[in-house]
């Protein structure tokens, strides 16, 4: 049931018009900050505002949602925005990621591939991928404009210099089509060989920085790197403890104040299926399928 | 065209409706040349309910609209003041423009959008006959491999191209039906 007094999925007409607009010359224009007039949400930036108004916009009545945070299904921030768009947009919602025509994800992205039919939005923090090197908007603008992009290609020597190799592990900068260098959002570096060649759509949403961008379906995006420093997509050289899984990007959990610790699939709804379908790990309980 | 004929003819239940009217936008937008179906819309003629559709989910007072001479005309402009407000204004100022091709032409009238704001450009939806049979082929962002299109013309959708980052982004409408082709996409002639 959705909440009567609101709008269907929360926003005015107005508003979800001017948010698809944006979109649309964001799909126009691969990596292209779109500004766009970010409205107040009812929670707190840096909760997925940006990523709530674009899944708002994009919302049918006959989608069936998922969200995750991190990986997860069930955790504060994926739980609270999946509950928001049920009572605001009455939508279906699945925690299984074949399932859902719309995911909406802080931090990752789902370890099954995505299909045609899905659409990916991304909660974006900072969407500028020079603001940390150059703080001016005014600046970064004219870098985009002018494809100035060595001051990136400085910071990651810079990373080699310092550490022997290119020390950023998240968030780490992309080219889209050979024109716009694009920050992917908090996303592991494990996750951006799946940026590139995406049969979904990929939407991304920054609230706070109010910029909307966007990568289409089968598009270009590389990863920077050196011809000596080639880009890797690292992840924690383990096995999930509880699937067993050698592929999947890894979160490790401390379990005791002895040292002891595990390590599990980020994406919860991959380890699950996984289990139920006999896999096991490390510390599977013993008996328990196999 | 009577006062009943201009308030009706949008949306029945607008947030609905114009979520799924929207969807077949991005969807077009995202994968450039595919056709999608778009619906809800029953505008005046010669104005398609794809057309109508597309102002309905994307036009409002905040977007000046440039009508060409083949749809400026008393009928369209009393039912696009009614149900979406928008301001009409000269090609230069235009964030959207409607039209059949020979009627939106010159195009070089219409922004493409500056080099720190190239999301500043029109947006043309052109009116066709028809979206089929394809005389060209598109490759490009948002296609797999190769993508059959019908497209008005061919040369001046290469020179587009050639802007990008700048340039226009096209949406074609006809009867029901809706494709799109952003600046990313290069046509060849089949």
């Amino acid at each position: 049931m959705s909440e009567a007094a609101y709008n269907f999925a929360y926003l005015d007409e107005a508003t979800k018009r001017m948010i698809r607009r944006a979109l649309l010359k964001g799909l126009a224009i691969p990596g292209y900050q779109v500004p766009f007039a970010s409205r107040e949400m009812p929670m707190p930036y840096g909760w997925g505002t940006g990523g709530v108004q674009v899944t708002a916009a994009c919302l049918t009545p006959e989608d069936c949602l998922k969200v995750i945070d991190q990986g997860a299904d069930d955790t504060t921030n994926a739980v609270s925005i999946r509950k928001f768009f049920e009572r605001t947009a009455g939508v279906a919602t699945s925690e299984h990621t074949a399932a859902a025509s719309v995911i909406q994800t802080r931090h990752r992205i789902p370890e099954q591939a995505l299909t045609e039919r899905q659409i990916l939005v991304y909660q974006v923090p900072i969407p500028e991928p020079l603001r940390f090197l150059e703080p001016r908007e005014s600046e970064t603008r004219k870098m985009h404009a002018l494809e100035e992009y060595g001051l990136m290609h400085v910071k990651l020597y810079e990373d080699i210099a310092r550490h022997g190799a290119i020390a950023t592990s998240y968030a780490y900068p992309v080219r889209v089509e050979g024109r716009y260098v694009m920050d992917p959002s908090p996303i592991p570096k494990f996750d951006n060989p799946k940026l590139g060649g995406m049969a979904a759509i990929q939407l991304f949403g920054a609230g706070r920085e109010q910029r909307i961008y966007a990568v289409p379906p089968y598009t270009r995006v590389v990863s920077l790197d050196f011809e000596d420093h080639p880009f890797e997509a690292s992840k924690a050289a383990h096995d999930c403890d509880l699937c067993g899984a050698a592929h999947s990007y890894l979160d490790e959990v401390i379990t005791d104040d002895k040292g002891g610790r595990m390590f599990v699939c980020s994406d919860t709804d991959f380890c699950a299926m996984r289990r139920a379908e006999g896999h096991v790990g490390r510390l599977s309980p013993k008996g328990a399928a196999a | 065209m009577t006062q009943a004929d201009i308030l009706s003819g949008g949306f029945a239940e607008a947030p609905q409706q114009a979520a799924r009217a929207f969807r077949a936008c991005l969807e077009a937008m995202a994968r450039p040349g595919r056709i999608q179906r778009i619906e809800g819309a029953h505008p005046p003629a010669p104005l398609s309910p794809a057309a109508g559709a597309v102002l309905l989910t994307l036009v409002d007072s905040t977007t000046p609209l440039c009508l060409a001479p083949s749809h400026d005309l008393p009928a369209v402009r009393q039912w696009i003041a009614f149900h979406c407000g928008a301001p009409l204004a000269e090609p230069a100022q235009a964030v959207f423009a409607l039209g059949t091709w020979e009627a939106l032409q010159p195009l070089s009238a219409f922004p493409i959008g500056t080099p720190q704001y190239p999301d500043r450009s029109t947006t043309l939806i052109v009116e066709m006959n028809a979206l089929s049979p394809p005389n060209a082929v598109l490759t490009g962002p948002g296609i797999e491999d190769r993508q059959p299109a019908r497209l008005p013309e061919i040369d001046s959708l290469i020179a587009n191209r050639e802007l990008f980052p700048l340039g226009h982004d096209f949406f074609f409408t006809a009867g029901f039906e809706i494709a799109a082709l952003p600046r990313t996409t290069e046509p060849e002639a089949l």
